[in-house]
């Protein structure tokens, strides 16, 4: 269990890399392992630059006989009015591309995403090894 | 300035014990530089300082804020500067000031000098914050300086061929880096009369949207330069990944290598080079 604070640009490159050591620890293909970092990347900032900060909590995890990394992010910020606008590709509320939220969904096989105003928001992402 | 007074007698103690005060004062101080300052240098610079020091106690007593100790301040800026480009560290720099005291202690002799001693302390105290203050920005300084030659250095825009000029993009890409390599690549396509740019990520390891963004900006750039911008090195797990977070690269030219980046690059080079000629006669 990996868990760092995500409070500045250097946390994201920090919460990068400590995501590839362990995609790497659980055998993930290199195509995997650069899909949850990007994935885990686009995360951190918007964790960092919506939610004002909060924290990553990433580890192995298993289900029967696969393997793989799940990550959460956390925050205590003012969470997300509508998921389905803020999961539409191209839809930002800032001067992004607006790809972050609904490429991390595809780039992960599991996603979750948990938010309400005034509740913060709790974003996973899970890869298995295959 | 009532606090004149009360500092009389503190200057006419350091102005009656200079020779000895003084000479203390340097050895104690050479000593802890441990031989990185000769005694002669150390010397030099504290000897400034304590005339200084008595002058600015004369005219403005102990409150330090006073103009009278301009003249003090502007010594220890340079003594904090210099020390912190020599690499010494805070504490041995705000030594040199505080040593004073320990000079001073032995000298007293009854209770009167006490009052002085303190009211010298505190002085001290202030001009020791005060050098840290200054030592501090100087490495900050220094650390920026650093910073911004190595964002360079690691960014370096490079002469292919003739019209050619190639961008290695190395490590992670912040927004700062990007603005350097932007800047850099827009100067060489100008400085180099460059009709054709090459940004090269094989040594990124993650492009997301920031970075995307940040990619797509620099061609946009280059081409309202008039020149064409190839993206070479997309190695097979970055193209994916892109294709999945949904980014599109419109009509911009990407390539797998830089090798075969400049081939495309050479060809167009030689397909519109006649038009270009003819357009000029
Ligand atoms: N942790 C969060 N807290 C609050 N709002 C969020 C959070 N994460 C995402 N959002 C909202 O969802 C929107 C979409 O996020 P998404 O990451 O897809 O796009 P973006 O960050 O705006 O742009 P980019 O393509 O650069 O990531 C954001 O603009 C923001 O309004
Ligand atoms: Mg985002």
């Amino acid at each position: 269990m990996h868990e760092s604070p995500i409070t500045g640009n250097g946390d994201v490159v920090k919460a990068r890399q400590a995501v590839r050591v362990l995609a790497q620890e659980a055998r993930l293909s290199l195509v995997d392992q650069t899909k949850l970092v990007t994935a885990a990347s686009e995360l951190a900032r918007n964790t960092l630059s919506y939610g004002g900060g909060g924290t990553m909590r990433a580890s192995i995890v298993t289900r029967g006989t696969s393997t793989g990394v799940k990550v959460v992010f956390s925050d205590q910020g003012p969470g997300i009015p509508d998921l389905d606008l803020a999961l539409t590709d191209g839809w930002s509320s800032g001067r992004g591309m607006g790809l972050g939220l609904s490429g991390a969904r595809r780039l992960a096989d599991e996603f979750t995403l948990d938010s309400a105003p005034g509740k913060g928001t709790t974003v996973s992402v899970l890869k298995w090894a295959r | 300035m009532t606090n004149v007074g009360e500092s009389d007698r503190l200057v006419g103690l350091l102005t009656q014990g200079r020779e000895e005060f003084t000479g203390k004062w340097v050895r104690g101080v050479t000593s802890t530089l441990a031989g990185r300052l000769t005694a002669a240098e150390v010397q030099q610079d504290l000897n400034e300082l304590y005339t200084a020091l008595v002058e600015a106690l004369r005219n403005g007593g102990v409150a330090t804020r006073n103009e009278a100790y301009g003249e003090v301040r502007s010594l220890l800026t340079e003594l904090s500067r210099n020390r912190a480009r020599q690499g010494f560290s805070p504490t041995e720099t705000a030594f040199s000031v505080l040593a004073l005291k320990d000079v001073l202690e032995p000298a007293l002799a009854d209770g009167a000098d006490v009052k002085a001693y303190l009211q010298l302390a505190r002085v001290l105290d202030d001009l020791g914050l005060y050098t840290i203050e200054v030592h501090a920005k100087t490495r900050e300084e220094i650390i920026s300086a650093q910073a911004e030659q190595l964002l360079e250095l690691s960014t370096p825009v490079v002469k292919l061929w003739d019209g050619v000029v190639g961008v290695p993009l190395v490590g992670t890409l912040d927004s700062a880096r990007t603005q350097v390599v932007m800047e850099k690549l827009l100067q060489s396509l100008l400085d180099l009369n460059a009709t054709h740019a090459i940004v090269d990520i094989t040594g990124v390891p993650a492009v997301d949207t920031q970075v995307a963004q940040h990619l797509l900006k620099t061609v946009v750039a280059a081409r309202m330069m008039g020149a064409e911008c190839v993206i070479s090195g997309i190695r097979p797990q970055i193209a994916q990944t892109i294709v999945a977070l949904g980014i599109e690269f419109g009509d911009i030219t990407t390539k797998a290598t830089l090798a075969d980046a400049l081939r495309h690059a050479l060809d167009r080079i030689e397909e519109r080079g006649p038009v270009e000629i003819g357009g000029l006669l």
